[in-house]
């Protein structure tokens, strides 16, 4: 099951080209640009872990697609996704995101039931692949 | 060789070219603002010349192999390098090779590292920034340390050496320092020597020129030499050449900070008098002549 979430995650994975696009009018707007990976699909797991340091003072955009080359070299079956940072005063936050890599099989999710008190139930969506151990999942 | 494209112009005039990739102002400029400097120059133009005609190539669908573009600055201090290598980014840029045009300046500290496993996030770091720009490597030189095999240096220059080859259409690299120097380091790192296609040597600057420099600077200042001033610069500029520690145009600064710092006093220890403007601007012969450098000929004569 494909994952969606952020940007353009019901378009066709982005070429490397597009990326650099993506990435180019983040930095054209002052985004600090960061690359973050993760082997839990779940929606609810967002703080993925970051691939060095945030980017900022780029002007170009391929020196983040530099750092996402070698991010793909060591967790090229991961989850990987840009997000960019707009630290002016009031926004502080991160302003656009997208996934930018994916493992070659989503598995998708299996959906749990959990009886509790008497007759009622509780639902949880647990992905297939957290039945592995961290670093093995896909 | 590719058959030219249906829609490829059969003829181009170059000079509209030129004219429309406004370089051409650019390197006015460059001829204005910078005195002397005649091989450096003729580079610069010869690089322009390339581009414009391998862009022209382009259109007409024959192969352009974007050329490589990293360059060795040499000479003496003070011979303008710093000056050419930020005229260089912009002049880059709008000749379309490189895509943002700014210059990043750095030195050894900016890419080494001070323990292991520090050097290569740093050089990488500042690569990231310089990306779609010029990276001026002032005194690269000092990257590579002789008498220590295990400095750091050594993997800076590792980094740099593959960025440059793989990334040659990103940025563009430009290593700066004194010659004899230079030339020992491109001597013990010859991937570097290879892989610099444009080796500019900058020339020291005539006596005359550096007077011209010093007027341009007054200039720039709001500041004019009197007749008697100019011809005490002008005897100034040789005697200053003959003592230690001459560093061309920075002398010249040098020289001509010192020369309105004593304008100053001047001015102010003339007591309670009213200066007219022209008082004000003007650098008078005994405000060059109380220099040390004429005292120390004096004594050796």
């Amino acid at each position: 099951m494909r994952i969606t979430q952020g940007c353009f995650s019901f378009l066709p994975d982005l070429t490397d080209d597009q990326i650099l696009g993506q990435i180019q009018y983040c930095l054209n707007n002052n985004w600090a640009v960061n690359i973050e990976f993760t082997d839990d699909p779940h929606p609810r797991n967002t703080y993925w872990d970051m691939w060095g340091l945030p980017m900022f003072d780029l002007r170009d955009a391929k020196g983040v697609l530099l750092e996402l080359q070698a991010c793909r070299k060591v967790y090229g079956d991961r989850y990987i996704r840009m997000s960019a940072f707009d630290s002016t005063h009031g926004w502080e936050s991160v302003r656009l995101s997208f996934i930018v890599n994916r493992p070659k099989n989503e598995e998708g999710f299996r959906l749990e039931r959990t009886e509790v008190g008497g007759r009622a139930q509780h639902y949880a969506t647990r992905a297939y692949s957290l039945d592995r151990p961290e670093g093995q999942r896909y | 060789m590719a058959a030219p494209a249906s829609d490829s112009p059969t003829r181009i005039n170059l000079a509209v070219e030129f004219a429309q990739s406004g370089v051409g102002p650019v390197l006015k400029q460059l001829d204005d603002e910078l005195i002397g400097l005649a091989p450096v120059k003729q580079r610069i133009r010869e690089i322009a010349a390339l581009l414009l005609v391998d862009r022209v190539r382009q259109r007409f669908g024959l192969t352009a192999q974007s050329p490589t573009l990293h360059m060795s600055f040499t000479g003496n201090p003070g011979t303008g390098k710093t000056t050419v290598a930020s005229r260089m980014a912009e002049i880059l840029y709008k000749l379309g090779y490189i895509r943002r045009g700014h210059l990043i300046a750095v030195t050894r500290d900016d890419l080494v590292g001070q323990y292991i496993g520090h050097t290569a996030p740093k050089t990488k770091e500042v690569l990231k920034k310089a990306m779609g720009g010029v990276l001026f490597i002032d005194e690269a030189y000092y990257l590579y340390r002789q008498e220590n095999e295990r400095d750091y240096g050594q993997e800076a220059i590792e980094i740099l050496l593959q960025v440059m080859e793989n990334n040659r259409d990103d940025l563009v690299v430009i290593l700066a320092g004194y010659a004899d120097k230079m030339d020992r380091f491109f001597h013990s790192n010859p991937g570097f020597r290879s892989r610099v296609a444009h080796h500019i040597d900058f020339p020291d600057y005539t006596d005359d020129n550096l007077l011209a420099i010093g007027e341009k600077m007054l200039g720039n200042l709001n500041y004019k030499l009197s007749p008697d001033a100019r011809e005490a610069l002008r005897e100034y500029i040789p005697a200053r050449r003959t003592q230690s520690h001459f560093a061309n145009a920075r002398s010249m600064r040098n020289a001509l900070d010192r020369a309105r710092l004593r304008q100053a006093n001047r001015c102010f220890a003339a007591g309670d008098v009213e200066l007219t403007l022209d008082q004000l601007v003007t650098i008078e012969a005994e405000d060059i002549r109380q220099s040390r450098v004429f005292q120390q000929k004096e004594r050796v004569s």
